[in-house]
């Protein structure tokens, strides 16, 4: 029972890093920009989460709402005044800008925050859990992997449901002709990276929840989300799902055997499936 | 008509770097061990940056992942005095052959991510050698381990430059560090320019302004992009155990460290200026004068130094050196082909 | 005028491709602009739309400046563009590819979904298949029905039979009449000049960046065109 234990325990942890990678696989999607500060964006809502829960004295759960407009607003804003001026064929500029503001996170969080570990208190959620029979699971890790679907279900239904979606999509297959439609691609760029945010501070809620936090895990977290993308098959927000699975499951096998293992697995398994399946296990038909 | 690289502020500026060489040859006669070793630290930053901007700037590849060279080949030089009794200094070369060993996986890899994914990629190639060499407990796993002091006691070469200068050895070690530093450094930028200035110079700016046009005119990309690739782990590898030579401890966490040995590479690349061979020397001047002024403030350096990146990036892609050639027109390192009229016999 | 140029030059980088052309567009008043490859007819639709930017009183829109506005807001003001070669999105359907012509912009009009449905019947059936899907006709069907979907003032047309069948071409032009009938004006970029006439109250023809001549499209000679088109003695 303990690996079927491991098992279940390694999905679930795979709906954490599907968290991570929603967003780094919109703004790819829709503008081919791979943000190397995503990571430290994560941290940075969790902090903000953090701010809310002390000064305001609120669970987690409503400070994310709070913090969520706020991370929409400060995405919106990088990509229009930030990132709109970098974007374009040569994709030197883009990786550098985004490399600087992720040291510059770090750093700045680490100014603000001290290097100490931090925690979202989630209250009496943190141990509760379910006896589903075979296994005992946490409710935490069912409440994230839960919300990833949910967060992809949405994101699903806004990119295939919505006239804004349509216009995401319009603009990831051919900017100038969606200007010629009437769409400013800049502008759908900067909607695109503020709805990141909101799906970054989604995953800073349930990264704060379930583990300690400080100002310098957000590369760890960005390799994660990167890892779960690739593996998925760029494009896909539910391949991007298995590969978070992937990388959790391999994880908690990892640990199972030897505690140092944890991460190494998670990396092998990304370099296993690189080796075998270059273009992922979903990769979408055109590109 | 001739196609030439050469004009006049260039061989100014030939002249003048021999000389600049031969004063820093002779430097430790009257220099202090402070400014030698802030010296060894420049020229070791100087290195990393020359082939990362190798790397990005002449070959489009954006690594983030070049701690795992300096970290492998650290440990490469760490494994040969502790396993093999070898003398440290001539380990070094260990770590350019274990860099090289571990390039070739990490492209095979890291060639397979589309453009900006290679990023990452490497990154994770770095973070997988870290995790495996935190497990190697010979070398002391994940707290790291010291050179023993009967390696470091009689480091070949040290007892001629102790008697040369009147120095104590720990003293002494730092010149002759100081030294290879000083002639990888300047070997590096030589081995660069001459790279630049023949075949393959025209064949990485095609790759890095249009691989599909370089295709089609028959260059082969990828094994351009491999070369350039193995070329710069190699010599990476090299630095990386010079620098623990120096340093003389090693860590897994120091020596894959991304700030230590790509951030500050990239940062002095573009605010000296990306793809021009001055850039990183420029850049690498800036950085150590922001470092003795911010020194104090902690975080706020970096802070710092990550918002002059991106403001630059904004505002001047092409760096200092950009903005400061762009209104002289100065060349320190002629590599672009000019045509060239030369009279020729008979007046034809 | 709806829409005219003046002294229009537009260039990409070093190289320029028009040399001060003059252009107008009545209103309800269909315009063929023909000439060879290269004569800077498509050039001249991009300058129009914004996606080649150029000094603001290049291109007026209702006597108001617009050279130098970016295509989307170009687009706002009426002006719809059927681009060469299609160009429909592949991630959309062929209804979406519709809808999002009409998407930012939709003034009061006759053109809705129902009625581009009329006007192309197989589309109807194909509405739910990936828009490249379709056929180089059907996917020109659908490219001048996302640009009616905004009800535009002035239509510009983009070679719109260029790489299809003749059978094609002719299905594709017999729905222009029934678009002039509701009083848009049109301009049509085309190589096949008995095609662009057959539509067209006047004509311009264009060479090396300039205009070379304007004619009313009836009563306009071969000779005349020749001459315009190439140059020289016809």
């Amino acid at each position: 029972m303990i690996w079927l234990d491991t098992l279940v325990q390694g999905i679930l942890l795979g709906g954490l890093y599907a968290l991570f990678a929603a967003g780094l696989s919109l703004v790819f999607g829709i503008m081919r920009l791979v943000n190397l500060a995503h990571g430290d964006m994560i941290v940075f809502a969790a902090f903000a989460i953090l701010l809310i829960t002390q000064t305001l004295g609120l669970h987690p759960f409503l400070a994310a709402l709070i913090a969520a407009p706020v991370m929409f607003a400060l995405g919106w804003a990088l990509q229009r005044f930030v990132l709109n001026r970098v974007l374009g064929k040569d994709i030197l500029p883009p990786l550098l800008v985004t490399f600087g503001l992720s040291v510059a996170l770090q750093n700045g969080l680490l100014q603000g925050f001290s290097a100490d570990s931090q925690r979202l208190a989630a209250g009496p959620l943190e141990s509760a859990s379910v006896d589903l029979g075979l296994v005992t699971v946490g409710w935490m890790p069912l409440l994230t992997f839960a919300t990833a679907i949910a967060v992809i279900v949405g994101l699903n239904q806004i990119f295939y449901r919505t006239a804004l979606g349509r216009a995401f999509r319009a603009t990831s297959d051919d900017p100038v002709t969606a200007s010629l439609m009437g769409i400013a691609p800049k502008g759908v760029f900067a909607l695109a990276t503020g709805l990141a945010m909101v799906v970054v501070t989604i995953a800073a809620l349930y990264l704060g929840m379930r583990s300690n936090f400080d100002p310098s895990i957000g590369p760890a977290r960005l390799i994660y989300a990167f890892e779960a993308v690739i593996i998925g098959g760029l494009g896909s927000l539910w391949g991007t799902l298995a590969g978070g699975v992937i990388i959790g499951v391999a994880q908690t096998f990892g640990a199972a055997i030897n505690p140092e293992w944890q991460i190494l697995a998670g990396h092998l398994a990304f370099l296993v499936v690189l080796l075998l399946r270059p273009r992922g296990l979903f990769p979408r038909a055109v590109d | 008509m001739r196609v030439t690289t050469s004009t006049r502020t260039g061989r100014i500026a030939g002249l003048s770097a021999l000389a600049l060489v031969a004063l820093a040859l002779a430097l430790p006669a009257f220099a202090s061990r402070a400014v030698i070793q802030d010296l060894f630290t420049i020229l070791t930053l100087l290195t990393l940056a020359q082939l990362w901007n190798l790397l990005a700037g002449y070959g489009g590849l954006v690594s983030v992942g070049q701690q795992a060279f300096v970290g492998l080949g650290a440990y490469a030089m760490f494994a040969g005095v502790i396993l093999m009794g070898l003398d440290p200094i001539l380990a070094i070369p260990l770590g350019g052959l274990a860099a090289l060993a571990l390039s070739i996986p990490t492209a095979f890899f890291a060639f397979r991510l589309q453009g900006a994914y290679f990023a990452i990629g490497t990154w994770v190639v770095a973070e997988v050698t870290r995790l495996l060499i935190a497990q190697w407990k010979t070398l002391g796993g994940g707290t790291g381990t010291s050179l023993p002091r009967e390696a470091t006691s009689d480091i070949l070469g040290v007892e001629p430059i102790r008697v040369l200068f009147g120095l104590r050895e720990a003293a002494a070690r730092d010149v002759l560090a100081y030294w290879l530093a000083l002639a990888l450094a300047v070997l590096t930028i030589a081995a660069i320019y001459a790279l630049l200035r023949n075949r393959l110079g025209l064949a990485l700016a095609a790759v890095r302004d249009n691989t599909e046009a370089a295709k089609s005119v028959g260059i082969d990309t990828t094994r351009i992009k491999w070369a350039v690739f193995l070329i710069a782990a190699f010599v990476t590898g090299l630095t990386g155990a010079l620098i623990y030579v120096q340093t003389a401890r090693i860590s897994p966490d120091a020596a894959f460290s991304v700030t230590n040995w790509t951030a500050y590479v990239i940062f002095i690349v573009v605010i000296g200026g990306i793809g021009r061979l001055e850039g990183p020397i420029l850049g690498v001047i800036v950085f150590y004068a922001l470092q003795q002024a911010l020194a104090d403030y902690g975080a706020w350096y970096l802070l710092t130094l990550g918002l002059i990146a991106v403001v630059v990036m904004l505002f001047a892609p092409r760096g200092l050196w950009g903005l400061l050639s762009d209104r002289t027109g100065l060349h320190l390192f002629p590599v672009r082909r000019r045509l060239e009229r030369i009279d020729l016999e008979g007046g034809k | 005028m709806i829409l005219e140029t003046r002294a229009l030059t537009a260039a990409y980088g070093q190289f320029r491709a028009l040399f001060g052309v003059d252009i107008t567009l009545a209103a309800g008043e269909t315009v063929a602009i023909i000439g060879a490859n290269g004569a800077g007819k498509s050039t001249l639709l991009r300058s129009i739309t914004g996606v080649l930017r150029n000094a603001p009183d290049m291109v007026l829109h209702r006597g108001e400046p617009i050279g130098a506005l970016p295509p989307e807001i170009v687009m706002r003001r009426g002006i719809a563009m059927v681009p060469e070669g299609r160009k429909l999105f592949p991630s959309l359907s062929v209804e979406e590819n519709l809808l999002i012509g009409g998407q930012v912009r939709r003034a009061p009009g006759p053109w809705s979904l129902a009625a581009i449905y009329d006007l192309f019947p197989i589309l109807q059936a194909k509405r739910l298949a990936p828009g490249t899907s379709l056929s180089g006709g059907q996917q020109q069907m659908v490219a001048i029905g996302r640009a009616l979907m905004s009800n535009p003032e002035v239509l510009l047309c983009d070679e719109i039979s260029l790489g299809l069948a003749p059978v094609v071409i002719r299905d594709i032009y017999a729905a222009l009449p029934a678009i002039k009938s509701t009083g848009t004006a049109v301009i049509v970029v085309e190589q096949d000049i008995a095609r662009a006439l057959s539509v067209a109250d006047r004509v311009y023809c264009m060479m090396e960046g300039r205009v070379t001549l304007t004619a009313p499209a009836q009563g306009v000679t071969r000779a005349e065109i020749h001459q315009a088109y190439f140059g020289g003695a016809a």
